[in-house]
C-alpha cells in the first residue's frame, strides 16, 4: 500500500469549477468544529487532543501581535512543517492580504488551507490574492456581504466573519455575523430587476448576488471568527448561523488551554443545546481579559483592513 | 413505521447528506445524541475529520450505542465516515467502530493539494454510465474478508465496499447531484428504493 503513496498519478480536473468542487468540499468537511490558533508543537497536540478539527499555524497569536506591534508577516516555513509532522488534522497558515509570493510558498508548503488574513500586516492596499490561481484553497475574512462575494469572486472556497482578532470582545464577530445575514435575508426579497442595482451597491458580482438571492447563503461555508473566547461565545456565533468557528487568542491566552479547547469544542457541536453549555461553561479557570472596542484605536482595528 | 434515516452530526459535511436524502424525499434528521439514533432506520456516518470524529464519539458517550446500531441497522460511512467503520486503522488516533472487516489508510493520496475528481464505474448501475467523484484527503480501504464486494475501483484500488446492508466509500457522493450512490445504499432496505 505504501507504494501507492509515490505511485498514483492524479487525474487533472475538467475545469477551474471542478477544481472550486473539491476546495469548497473540505470547507464542508470542516463545519460543525472549531479551528484553532497555535504557535508550537505542544500546542498543537493540545488543540488536536481537544477535538479541533484543524490548527491554524502561526508564529504570534493576534493578541500579541496586536501588543508587539511592527509588521506581520507569513510564519516560519520550519515552524508549520513541524506543526504539520506532529498533527494528523488539516493544517492552515496565514499569508498578507495580497502577498500571492507567501501565498505560493505556503503553496509548496502544501498546507490544507491559506487564509489570506486581515491579522497579518496587508502587502497591497487595492488587491488581494487571486486565489482561483491556487490548488490549496482559500478562506478569506468579511465584514459585510459584498466584502464577502468579493472575495468568493476572487476564488475564496470558505468566508469567515472578521470580528476583532486578539481582542477577546464578541460584539464586532456578533456585529459582522449580522450585517451578512441581514444583507443575505434582503436580497432573497428583492425583484430580479433589483438585483444588478444591488450588485453595484455592495460591489459584489453580479453572479453571486444572485446566487444569495435565489439561495438565502453564500455559496461557499460561512465560519466565525475574531473575539471568540468562551463556550458561549461559541455557541452565540453558532445560534447567529455560523458553521464553524475559529478561535484565536482566546484557548492560549487563557489559564487551562486544554480544558477551555474541548469546552468550546463541545459547545461547537452541542451549540443550542443549553444544559450542555451550562456543564461546559462550569468550572473553567479564567479567560482571556479582553479589550474593549473603545481601547482600540481605529487604525489598530485589523477587520477595517481588505478591500 | 417511520423510515428516518439519521445523519450522524458531531461535524462534518453533514448539510450535503441531509440535502440529498431530502431531494430523493427520504426523512432524514440529525444525531448528536445516543437516543436520537432510536428514531432511525439507518445512519450514514459522514466525512470530516477522523480524528476529530473519533474523538468526540468517544468523549460524547456514543461509541457503544453506534456499535450497538450497527449490528441491527444499515449504516454508509463516507471518508472519515469509512474510517471510523473500519476494523483496523494505520493511526493509533483513530478508535475505529468495526463495524466492517476492512482496513484503512489515512490520507493515502496525501494533503489537500492532492485532492482530485475522476470518473468511475459502478457495480451497482446497471446503466454503466460513468460516476464523477470528488477525493479530499481521503483513505485507502481494504477489505478483510470474502463477504465483502467491491462496487467500484480507482486505479485498481476498492474505493466503495460493500457489506451486506452496509456501504463504505473513500469519495464524497453528497458533494455532486448525482444521487447514485445514496440509492444504492437505500436499495438495501428503504421501502422507497425497493
Amino acid at each position: 500500500m505504501s507504494e501507492l503513496k509515490q505511485t498514483v498519478k492524479h487525474p487533472q480536473a475538467i475545469s477551474e469549477q471542478e477544481d472550486f468542487t473539491v476546495k469548497v468540499g473540505l470547507a464542508e468537511m470542516l463545519k460543525g468544529g472549531a479551528i484553532m490558533d497555535v504557535t508550537n508543537v505542544e500546542q498543537a497536540k493540545i488543540a488536536e487532543d481537544a477535538g479541533a478539527i484543524a490548527v491554524m499555524a502561526l508564529e504570534r497569536i493576534p493578541s500579541d501581535i496586536r501588543r508587539d506591534g511592527g509588521v506581520a508577516r507569513m510564519s516560519d516555513p520550519d515552524m508549520i512543517r513541524q506543526i504539520q509532522a506532529a498533527v494528523s488534522i488539516p493544517v492552515m497558515a496565514k499569508c498578507r492580504i495580497g502577498h500571492f509570493a507567501e501565498a505560493q510558498i505556503l503553496q509548496a508548503l502544501e498546507v490544507d488551507f491559506i487564509d489570506e488574513s486581515e491579522v497579518l500586516t496587508p502587502a497591497d492596499e487595492a488587491n488581494h490574492v487571486a486565489k482561483h490561481d491556487y490548488k490549496v484553497p482559500f478562506v478569506c475574512g468579511a465584514t459585510c456581504l459584498g466584502e464577502a462575494l468579493r472575495r468568493i469572486g476572487e476564488g475564496a472556497a470558505m468566508m469567515r466573519t472578521k470580528g476583532e482578532a486578539g481582542s477577546g470582545n464578541i460584539v464586532e464577530a456578533v456585529r459582522h455575523m449580522r450585517t451578512i445575514q441581514n444583507e443575505m435575508k434582503r436580497l432573497t426579497i428583492l425583484g430580479k430587476e433589483q438585483l444588478m442595482s444591488a450588485a453595484k451597491d455592495m460591489g459584489a458580482p453580479y453572479d453571486l448576488v444572485c446566487y444569495v438571492a435565489e439561495h438565502g447563503k453564500l455559496p461557499v461555508p460561512n465560519f466565525s471568527a475574531g473575539g471568540i473566547a468562551t463556550p458561549a461565545d461559541a455557541a452565540l456565533v453558532r445560534q447567529l448561523g455560523a458553521e464553524a468557528v475559529f478561535v484565536g487568542s482566546g484557548i492560549f491566552m487563557s489559564e487551562d488551554p486544554a480544558a477551555r479547547a474541548a469546552a468550546i469544542v463541545k459547545a461547537t457541536t452541542y451549540f443550542d443545546d443549553p444544559e450542555i453549555l451550562l456543564q461546559v461553561s462550569s468550572g473553567l479557570k479564567s479567560g482571556m481579559k479582553g479589550l474593549l472596542m473603545h481601547d482600540i484605536l481605529p487604525e489598530d482595528r485589523l477587520a477595517t483592513r481588505g478591500w | 413505521m417511520s423510515n428516518v434515516v439519521g445523519v450522524l452530526a458531531l461535524q462534518g459535511a453533514v448539510d450535503k447528506h441531509l440535502e440529498m436524502l431530502r431531494a430523493m424525499d427520504v426523512d432524514c434528521r440529525r444525531v448528536r445524541f445516543a437516543h436520537e439514533l432510536d428514531d432511525c432506520v439507518a445512519l450514514i456516518i459522514p466525512g470530516g475529520e477522523s480524528t476529530t470524529m473519533s474523538l468526540l464519539i468517544q468523549k460524547f458517550d456514543l461509541y457503544d450505542k453506534l456499535r450497538e446500531f450497527a449490528t441491527k441497522k444499515p449504516v454508509m460511512g463516507v471518508c472519515a465516515g469509512a474510517i471510523l467503520m473500519a476494523e483496523q486503522v494505520d493511526d493509533a488516533r483513530v478508535t475505529p467502530l468495526n463495524i466492517m472487516p476492512i482496513s484503512v489508510m489515512r490520507n493515502i493520496y496525501g494533503r489537500q493539494v492532492s485532492s482530485f475528481s475522476t470518473d468511475l464505474h459502478l457495480q451497482c448501475d446497471a446503466q454503466g454510465l460513468a460516476y464523477r467523484a470528488h477525493f479530499i484527503r481521503a483513505p485507502s480501504i481494504e477489505s478483510n474478508s470474502e463477504k465483502v464486494e467491491v462496487l467500484a475501483q480507482y486505479n485498481g484500488q476498492a474505493v466503495i465496499m460493500r457489506m451486506g446492508r452496509h456501504m463504505a466509500l473513500t469519495f464524497h457522493p453528497e458533494l455532486t447531484d448525482d444521487n447514485r450512490i445514496h440509492a444504492c445504499w437505500l436499495k438495501g432496505f428503504h421501502p422507497a428504493f425497493k
